[in-house]
């Protein structure tokens, strides 16, 4: 204490900003060491087995040629068809729900959020065998895995409307009764009057149903079950990593991590503001 | 347990306090089990009242109802269209119409087979046509599981719709009795879009999460009670029936032979606890600090540190995670870097070694796991920080507050205050957080121990990776699986109801508003 006195408030400040810095240059190592290893493998020629390097021998395109002549363009459709479907539907879904629990009180309202609160809290993981069964009776697994994919993620996803609902809550009601009185109907104060208001929520839920479809492993494995053409990326590159494959396909699976990573995380970055602003408003609403 | 006035519990010491607020945080805890059991009770008070009042009622409109209702009780929108609503009319007419249909050729069949799922397994048969005995298939246990369920739901669906026809009919004649018009079909499409466009904005989600969400975990709920696997298959190899309680009590109780599941159940749900807390908390402590590391003021730029962060929140974690899992392996880049400075003599296996019950790969899971939670938690922190009043920090530094002390004193409880409800979900999707677990280890290193229960624990084994393993592997007995996912709800539930009545950040939703 006394020392720090002795320095002076400028230079107590100063020191702490230089740990402040040191720490944060240490973490943004640890955070980008593993995407630029991932980076550099992928260009790596002289094998294609893991190996205790990082920096590549031989560099080439090897890697990308190999995956552009695999599966993996397939995969790549597969998954974007999914995303993008699911991104337009699930956005549609969350915000009907979301609208609607903010906006109208009708009797059963506080029950339908108590009974979706509970069925979150059943493991997911649950109901995919009976679903799987279900998507097998329709003829919507394997090759078909596709719109069976689209139908399972939207179907159930207005049980994530807290984001929105939260958001909605913010906009003011009096403006829904400004236009009410006006004499616009309900859908038109939803189309009018609250949806471009509405825009960052929009964004946000649109990002994330667009990003989660790209991550999805457990459920899209189930549904393709061994059918290569039915796969994502996700599941295919799986695979790619177990006991058999691992030796001839890892610098594949690095390449193919960073087609995937690239598009995604550079629409991300792009939307990060809209992101941000979701996260942190539903983290206070709860 | 002595109860203080504020003036009282702020006079105590800190330890005091500390030991104050602990019993009563544990004191609570029954009067919030009792309110729970009360609010059941309560439910359950609420449905008999209801359906008494529903019958009286029925009865009553019966009693009083001219003709034209009394014909509805048996032919449905009889009395709409009889009074001009020919539309609404028309709809009830056609649900019946589906109804009966329904039921006369297919919805019976499922609903007389649901008790014994299925009298009639694959058998030998002689066949003339071939001349020899051919496997003749017959009834199908998880066809007759999902459409007895679905049955029930459309019985259910058509008592209510009954219900509000007849309720219309007693509407419609009361407006007549008092003069006014009814409303035209014309009407009732144009309130779609406007008093009732609550119904049309939620006719497809909810519809989505009743087939999709609740019919499933009705059916998996069912299927615990059953001996539905790999062999009991239900069509193809044999039906499976009707168990009871059995299947919980292979879970639950250990009677000195065959594989001890209690036990594996015990130790996997163990950890699943300390992974979630450990998870959880890290995350939250450590990101809360690089937020506000970041958010110093004369850090210069920030935009670029939070963007370097985010990159695990961008990049599926499929990728991320399994390339991690794959650096720390035993030929990988980290073992490979520290035996080239010579640190080590010989390949750490971080994700193989047994030792203290596979210590070093749980350590592991939830250090990684800190890469991953960082992020989230630092732009939530950032968004909170910023709203906490500059005067606080002001004024606290003008009476001589260190900086440790801002943090305890203000920012910390702002934090938490606000942030109570988000702590608990993430603790309870923590408990569930089948990504990290699976695409790092895979549940490896192998728990020996419990080599005989079903599916292959490890010990880095969560209960919901448990309960992959066991539907995915060769046995596939779904039974257990739905036992262990039931159990989970329970544990989750009990969790969320008694923290929930806990938390002082808990308002009334209005109070936003």
């Amino acid at each position: 204490m006394n020392e720090k006195r002795h320095l002076g408030l400028k230079a107590s400040a100063r020191i702490s900003n230089t740990l402040i810095y040191i720490l944060l240059v240490i973490m943004s190592v640890v955070w980008l060491i593993p995407f630029i290893c991932i980076v550099l493998q992928s260009f790596r020629v002289e094998s294609t087995y893991p190996v205790g390097y990082v920096i590549p021998q031989k560099w080439g395109l090897d890697n990308y040629i190999a995956l552009w002549n695999s599966d993996f363009k397939r995969w790549y459709l597969n998954t974007f068809i999914v995303a993008l479907v699911t991104a337009a539907l699930q956005t549609v879904f969350v915000l009907c729900m979301s609208y609607t629990l903010s906006r109208f009180r009708f009797k059963l309202r506080q029950g339908l959020m108590r009974l979706m609160l509970v069925l979150g809290l059943f493991p997911g993981m649950l109901t995919m065998i009976i679903l799987y069964r279900v998507l097998k009776d329709l003829g919507l697994t394997q090759a078909n895995a596709v719109p069976g994919l689209i139908l399972v993620y939207v179907a159930s996803s207005a049980m994530g409307y807290y984001v929105s609902k939260g958001f909605f809550d913010t906009i003011p009601k009096s403006l829904d009764e400004a236009a009410r009185v006006d004499g616009a109907t309900r859908a038109q104060v939803l189309w009018k009057i609250i949806l471009p208001l509405a825009k960052p929520i929009v964004i946000y839920t649109i990002l994330t149903a667009f990003m989660g479809p790209w991550g999805d492993f457990v459920f899209a494995r189930y549904v393709s079950f061994g059918t290569s053409s039915g796969m994502n990326v996700a599941v295919g590159m799986y695979s790619w990593l177990s006991l058999d494959q691992i030796g001839s396909r890892y610098t594949m699976f690095c390449a193919g991590g960073v087609i995937v990573a690239v598009p995604v995380t550079l629409l991300f970055l792009f939307l990060q503001k809209y992101y941000v602003e979701g996260v942190t408003g539903g983290a206070v609403k709860g | 347990m002595k109860r203080y006035s504020d003036l009282e519990y702020l006079r105590l010491s800190k330890w005091h306090k500390f030991l104050y607020r602990l019993t009563s945080f544990f004191c609570a805890i029954p009067q919030a089990l009792v309110n729970l059991l009360k609010s059941i009770g309560g439910f359950f008070q609420k449905i008999f009242v209801g359906i008494g009042t529903e019958l009286s009622d029925l009865v009553l409109t019966f009693k009083n109802g001219d003709w034209k209702t009394r014909t509805s009780y048996l032919v449905m929108g009889f009395g709409s269209i009889a009074r001009g609503q020919v539309l609404r009319g028309l709809l009830f007419l056609l649900f019946e119409a589906v109804f009966i249909f329904y039921m006369i050729f297919s919805g019976g069949y499922w609903l007389s087979m649901l008790p014994s799922l299925g009298k009639q397994g694959p058998a030998k048969e002689y066949d003339p046509v071939y001349d020899a005995y051919v496997t003749h298939y017959h009834d199908n246990s998880f066809k007759i599981l999902l459409y007895g369920v679905l049955t029930i739901f459309f019985i259910i669906a058509f008592i209510y719709t009954w219900r509000m026809n007849v309720k219309q009919n007693k509407i419609s004649e009361e407006i007549l009795k008092s003069g006014k018009k009814l409303k035209s079909g014309k009407d009732d499409l144009r309130s779609l879009v406007d008093d009732q466009f609550h119904k049309t904005l939620l006719a497809l989600p909810l519809s989505g999460i009743l087939i999709f969400t609740v019919m499933p975990i009705v059916f998996m709920i069912l299927v615990a009670f059953t001996n539905y696997d790999g062999t009991h298959d239900g069509f193809a190899n044999s039906l499976f029936s009707w168990q009871g309680l059995k299947n919980f009590n292979t879970m639950l109780s250990w009677s000195g032979s065959g594989v001890n599941y209690s036990a594996t159940f015990g130790e996997i749900l163990t950890w699943t606890l300390i992974w979630a807390f450990f998870a959880t908390f890290t995350n939250y402590f450590l990101g809360m600090f690089t937020a506000m590391m970041i958010n110093k003021k004369g850090i210069k730029l920030k935009k670029l540190w939070r963007t370097i962060l985010v990159l695990t929140i961008a990049i599926p974690q499929f990728i991320s995670l399994l390339y991690v899992s794959k650096m720390f392996a035993k030929n990988g880049i980290v073992n490979g870097l520290l035996l080239k400075l010579g640190w080590i003599s010989q390949a750490i296996d971080f994700w193989g070694s047994t030792a203290h019950s596979g210590l070093l790969a749980r350590v592991m899971v939830i250090v990684i796991n800190i890469w991953i939670g960082i992020p989230y938690l630092m732009l939530i922190a950032t968004g909170i920080l910023m709203n906490i009043p500059a005067d606080l920090y002001e004024s606290s530094r003008i009476d001589g507050a260190s900086g440790w002390k801002q943090f305890t004193k203000i920012t910390l409880p702002y934090m938490l205050f606000i942030t109570g409800p988000y702590l608990l979900t993430s603790f309870t999707s923590n408990m569930n957080n089948f990504n990290v677990i699976f695409l790092l280890t895979g549940g490896a290193p192998t728990n020996s121990a419990a080599s005989g229960a079903a599916g292959s624990v490890g010990f880095t084994d969560l209960l919901i990776t448990w309960l992959f393993k066991i539907t995915m592997g060769a046995e596939s007995q779904y039974y257990l699986a739905s036992v262990i996912g039931i159990l989970v709800f329970v544990v989750v539930a009990l969790i969320t109801l008694v923290v929930y009545n806990l938390l002082p950040s808990i308002k009334n939703e209005e109070d936003f508003q």
